[in-house]
């Protein structure tokens, strides 16, 4: 397996303005010194909740928000050095899928311009050769050739994500980003959302990028995952390896508390106190230490750094001291 | 059901559309228990919301209430004057909303919000309603209640507004709390929190609530009985074991199977999915309006619609599978 993309020590800091004159007055780390590196073909899955910054990683990852330092290449690329004409040149090699299918796509245009504008856009193939591959694009997504010319209100919400994928599809990317794609959606439609990315993924050797919050959903679809908090990574490791056995304090917690669809499953939730705090004013040391239930003095002065442990990276000074909960 | 606290009996909510009146609420029965939880789950577009909002009778224009019963210990709301139905809402119903910052007001601090909550429905003075929102604050186990009084809603985290919400709603002292989709807006180490409260809520005051969600696990965690609805219809109801271990509907059994599970047995890309989409209100298929996407589609569900039938004790399908000769059900 090769390396597609390597990000290291990413961060990207917002600033924060107050006052009659919008003076700045600090700022605010959303994404905080994140290393990770996916390889080709695989699901690389962000999971965390509101506010731990995923999504800002995601998109400093490709450069539609700036990122403050640090570095990604793609493919050995330097991303972070591209003039603004070669970023957008590289860009059909990384497309997006987003959450809302509704927001996402323009109400004026046919299905036909919208799939068929980013193939113009990169000038991928002659004119003439544009209809046959809209008709192989909507094939692989599992829409009839008659949506070409309906306009994307005539489509329920899973169709419209279908569009969405046929789009992100029409530059024949390597690597998709997926923020949340299936979290607008209905459950018995959601399944045929989930079905068809990893049917994707596989059939043409996609790299996804994959951010949820939904942790069954990730479960379903991730080779790997890296869990999020406050802008840093927590733990990053196997899927089936970390849903088996979370190291991480806030990990075990977060698995435990997912509600599952058994009313006799007599599971033990883990209530973590309070909420995760605010970027604005990250707590000292380990940013989870607030609402540990495992914390110690050391916890709130030393901030633990993301290490090997015995297995797979983990940010915590004591990993492996709480138990994972009953799962399944 | 005599000891019910609150009876739906054939309930339909219209709009008026294009080609005459569209029904998203079609003949729904249901009933909820004193002390009891019950789930009322479906899709979006299902009708469970509308549902919830017919139940205040707080229907939007210009839709409106076709035919049933709502009975509130025997009373039935559709027959009250608006002023008594004023005194219902709030008062011997409570209701929580999904998302607590638009449901809050937010130039008003939630200590004076809690406190007028009280006070509409009892005569008490500002000293005692404020006194009374202390007491519900800390009964929500929001820390440092009497500091919090004067906070603003935008200065609370999602969770501590949704706890708020939650001490208006049971400002009055209801009986029954009606919450539509209480924690879908929230983190999941902060759903799990909500859960908990309104599960200890339960044992402490013994209230009943109606909770209307898309989350079948929050049911599975949280709910006594199901009710299960499908394009403005209720297609299953029965006590949650039954429900989760041997559900009848075609549809609910086509839902459980393709929620993704924690430790599930399916993975990458096996998911069983239910094809198709959800219908419209205004264009339902003939017959019954699963048919399209069933999996276990007969010749009669194309072309007549199925009545509840009993498929167990206290469990109830709307499904030609159960006709036969087993004795039709009430439809509670």
């Amino acid at each position: 397996m090769s390396t597609i993309l390597e990000v290291e020590a990413l961060s990207k800091e917002f600033p924060v303005r107050r006052g009659l004159l919008q003076r700045q007055r600090g700022s605010v780390r959303a994404v905080d010194r994140v290393s990770l590196r996916l390889e080709e073909g695989e699901c690389f899955a962000l999971v965390g909740e509101s506010g731990s910054g995923k999504t800002t990683l995601a998109r400093s990852i490709i450069r539609l928000v700036e990122p403050s330092s640090g570095s990604v290449r793609f493919r050995g690329r330097e991303l972070l050095e591209l003039s603004p004409r070669e970023l957008r040149r590289q860009r059909r090699d990384f497309q997006m899928i987003f959450q809302d299918p509704y927001g996402s796509l323009n109400p004026r245009m046919t299905v036909r311009k919208i799939v068929a504008e980013p193939i113009e856009v990169h000038r991928l193939i002659p004119r003439a050769e544009i209809p046959g591959r809209l008709r192989e694009l909507l094939g692989l997504v599992g829409m009839p050739e008659d949506a070409l010319d309906r306009y994307p209100h005539e489509f329920s919400g899973g169709q419209r994500q279908r569009i969405g994928i046929a789009r992100a599809l029409a530059t024949e990317p390597s690597l998709l980003l997926a923020d949340e794609p299936v979290s607008a959606l209905d459950v018995s439609v959601q399944a045929q959302i989930i079905n068809l990315l990893v049917d994707l993924q596989r059939r043409l050797g996609l790299t996804l990028l994959l951010i949820a919050h939904d942790l069954a959903v990730v479960e379903q679809i991730a080779d790997r995952v890296a869990v999020m908090y406050l802008g840093r990574l927590v733990e990053v490791g196997n899927a089936s390896e970390i849903f088996a056995r979370p190291r991480h304090p806030y990990t075990v917690s977060l698995l435990s508390a997912v509600p599952v669809p058994d009313p006799t499953s007599g599971r033990q939730r883990i209530l973590l106190p309070g909420e995760p705090p605010s970027p604005m004013d990250p707590p000292s040391g380990c940013a989870f230490h607030p609402r540990c239930p495992i914390v110690r003095q050391r916890c709130s002065t030393d901030e633990p750094a993301l290490e090997e442990r015995a297995g797979w990276p983990v940010g915590c000074h004591y990993p492996d001291e709480m138990s994972a909960p009953l799962i399944g | 059901m005599p000891d019910a606290l609150l009876a739906v009996d054939g309930l339909s909510v219209a709009f008026p559309g294009a080609g005459g009146d569209v029904e998203v609420v079609r003949r729904l029965s249901f009933s909820v228990a004193p002390g009891e939880f019950v789930g009322l789950v479906g899709e979006s577009g299902c009708g469970k919301s509308i549902t919830a909002l017919a139940l205040l009778r707080l229907v939007p224009e210009p839709g409106r209430i076709t035919a049933g019963r709502i009975l509130l210990e025997g009373e039935d709301l559709l027959e009250l004057a608006e002023p008594e139905m004023r005194r219902v809402r709030g008062r011997r119903i409570g209701m929580i909303f999904q998302e607590p910052m638009s449901a809050l007001n937010p130039v008003l601090s939630v200590g004076f919000q809690i406190a007028e909550a009280v006070r509409v429905h009892h005569a008490v003075s500002r000293r005692e309603a404020r006194e009374e929102a202390v007491r519900l604050l800390d009964l929500v186990a929001i820390a440092a209640p009497r500091q919090r009084l004067k906070d603003y809603p935008h200065q609370l985290s999602g969770g501590q507004r949704q706890r708020v919400m939650i001490a208006i709603a049971l400002a009055a002292k209801p009986d029954l709390v009606i919450a539509d989709e209480p924690t879908t807006a929230l983190d999941v180490t902060v759903q799990a929190q909500i859960l908990e409260l309104l599960e200890g809520l339960r044992q402490q005051l013994g209230l009943a609530v109606l909770l209307i969600t898309h989350d079948l696990a929050v049911v599975a965690e949280t709910c006594d009985r199901v009710v299960v609805m499908y394009a403005g219809q209720g297609v299953e109801e029965a006590p949650v074991e039954p429900l989760f271990a041997a559900p009848a509907h075609p549809y609910t059994r086509g839902l459980l199977a393709a929620v993704p599970t924690l430790g599930g047995a399916a993975r990458g890309g096996d998911l069983p999915a239910i094809p198709g989409q959800v219908p419209e209100p205004a264009s339902l298929p003939a017959g019954c309006a699963f048919h399209p996407r069933c999996a276990d589609v007969m010749d009669e569900c194309r072309q007549r619609q199925p009545e509840i039938y009993r498929v167990a004790e206290r469990q109830t399908a709307r499904c030609f599978l159960y006709e036969g000769p087993r004795p039709e059900a009430s439809g509670s």
